[in-house]
């Protein structure tokens, strides 16, 4: 069973929220889904849809302080609490790939599957009136008129430092499944039995290991033991008798 | 969560209509097994039914507020073997069409005997609709109150008590506005509702500060390193993904003050228990009908302080992601 997914290595993602405006671009400029809306965009109090959100935290107390920058956009949970709840059937998960999608077509706007989210994944279209979310571009992704390399999520090739894998995280060799393993990929919020699909790759620390010897050359490592006399400016150089 | 105001109009209008419901069926019940004496007038059943079925209107005319597609709101009674919302939606109408054929019967008097059984007692038709719309008014408290019982990672919510406080509540209200209508008709059997009033008041009243002890200590099971993924002591927020506000800031924050909540919180245990018990009382000892009114009046208004309290306190873990808010 395929099971599509975001795999997010947050020891890359700078916080550029690329895939976030590439996300609005893409699903407000598609033809389906009637857009995300955006009210008052350059007023005071900006406010509008989004599928996705860069988000930033401050590990620590200065001065050892860490900077997170943590996007989050649905989880597309295995088994996703916002889905049973829903009344109308609006909400579901797709059994082919496992994405979860809204049909707009059904939805009454009851704002039940929000509440029922733990990640705050789900947003009400203050123009449609319905609950929205991220799609993972299920319009993008099996379109075969886009060359095969382009057939991912608008966030995705959107990020610059791709801090963003996509793929599915049921197939062990897949590059996500690889990375997941080899990183200690986690899921967010584990305690709810949810099993978000989504999983995220830890901050990494890189320690150089730096020794005296690598910065105090030894000229020949087969005579460590011997004794030899400070260096001096007075003595002849290898130059002096070269030159 | 942010408390909205056609959830806490739906759920205290309902959960008072059917309380009314059971309230008089309770002394249908009385007067067909003999427990209490004298007849109830029968068009004491037809205005209390007419009062249920007010009640009940107001509550589903409150609830299409709710949502953002009301012409769509048939199609919510389709999911009901998985969604509590969806069992709500078949159940409401349910009882309230049950209802409104009991109190039809007694309007019109049509009520003939079923059985008899050998000790004389009459099982009459109304008797029988009466226990199925009786069922069905249980049936509601229960959807209603799993609707919020049932999203586990609201802590607040998950707990049984949720379920027990909508029904107590619900019938400490309906039996207060029986007490009334029976006190306007100066019917006999007012001292029965005036008496169950009491008892559900106080049981409601105990069951909410159980309810109310147990949030205050609750262990939250998401903090932010869960949320995060990240263990450190010390996380604080930057930026939350958005300068003017979202769905997320919108929807799960009250937006009021520690002291407003704690505010609302006095108000509505003195509303809702402290001063309709009192009115009652003195009301029931001196036969003053006002009194009843009163305190049924009083006790609402301390409902919708509770019901805004109770989802005020409620506490979503997305709001973990949002806490610059």
């Amino acid at each position: 069973m395929t099971q599509l997914a975001l795999v997010i290595d947050l020891n890359v993602c700078v916080g550029c929220s690329a895939c976030v405006t590439s996300c609005k671009e893409w699903n407000t400029s598609g033809e389906g889904g009637g857009g995300m809306v955006d009210m008052n965009p350059y007023g005071k109090d900006p406010t509008g849809t989004f599928f996705n959100r860069v988000q930033t935290f401050e590990v620590g107390e200065y001065p050892k302080t860490e900077t997170v920058h943590f996007p989050k956009s649905c989880l597309h949970c295995e088994d996703p609490p916002c889905v049973p709840v829903c009344p109308t059937g609006a909400s579901y998960k797709r059994k082919e790939d496992g994405i979860v999608l809204v049909d707009y077509d059904k939805c009454i706007g009851c704002k039940y599957c929000s509440w029922a989210c733990p990640y705050g994944a789900r947003e009400l279209d203050a123009k449609q009136k319905v609950m929205k979310k991220c799609t993972l571009c299920v319009d993008r992704i099996y379109d075969t008129s886009l060359p095969e390399e382009r057939r991912k999520p608008a966030c995705v090739l959107a990020c610059p430092t791709s801090a963003r894998l996509f793929g599915d995280v049921h197939d062990p060799d897949s590059a996500v499944s690889v990375a997941i393993a080899e990183r200690g990929g986690y899921q967010l919020q584990p305690e709810w039995g949810t099993r978000p699909a989504n999983h995220y790759l830890p901050r990494r620390k890189n320690h150089a290991n730096v020794d005296k010897e690598a910065l105090h050359r030894i000229d020949n490592p087969l005579k460590k033991e011997e004794q030899r006399p400070a260096v001096s400016s007075e003595l002849p150089s290898l130059d002096d008798f070269l030159f | 969560m942010n408390p909205a105001f056609s959830v806490i109009f739906l759920t205290t209008l309902i959960g008072a209509g059917q309380g009314l419901f059971l309230a008089l069926y309770t002394s249908e019940v009385y007067n067909s097994f003999g427990i209490v004496g004298g007849t109830s007038p029968s068009h004491m059943y037809a205005t209390g039914i007419l009062v249920v079925m007010l009640l009940m209107g107001l509550g589903l005319f409150a609830s299409f507020f709710h949502l953002g597609r009301p012409e769509r709101a048939w199609r919510a009674a389709t999911m009901w073997r998985t969604s509590w919302l969806a069992r709500e939606v078949i159940v409401l109408p349910a009882f309230t069409g049950a209802a409104l054929v009991w109190g039809t019967l007694h309007y019109f008097g049509f009520d003939p005997v079923l059985v008899t059984n050998s000790a004389g007692t009459e099982f009459k038709l109304s008797l029988v609709v009466g226990f199925v719309a009786a069922l069905l008014a249980f049936l509601l408290y229960l959807c209603t109150g799993m609707i919020y019982a049932a999203v586990k990672f609201i802590q607040e919510w998950a707990t049984p008590l949720t379920v027990i406080n909508y029904t107590l509540l619900g019938l400490s209200s309906g039996f207060m506005l029986a007490a009334t209508l029976g006190g306007w008709y100066n019917s006999s059997i007012t001292n029965t509702y005036v008496l169950w009033a009491l008892v559900f008041t106080l049981l409601g009243f105990a069951s909410r500060m159980i309810a109310l002890r147990r949030n205050a200590r609750i262990k939250r099971k998401t903090t932010i390193c869960t949320a995060l993924g990240v263990r450190h002591q010390k996380i604080r927020q930057i930026s939350q993904g958005a300068m003017g506000g979202s769905f997320n800031t919108r929807e799960f924050f009250h937006h009021q003050s520690p002291q407003f909540v704690h505010a609302v919180k006095v108000f509505f245990l003195i509303m809702t228990f402290i001063v309709p018990v009192t009115l009652v009382v003195i009301g029931w000892n001196n036969t003053l009908f006002s009194l009843l009114a009163a305190a049924a009046v009083v006790q609402y208004v301390g409902l919708l302080a509770e019901r805004w309290f109770f989802f005020a306190q409620a506490n979503h873990p997305q709001n973990l992601y949002y806490q610059a808010t």
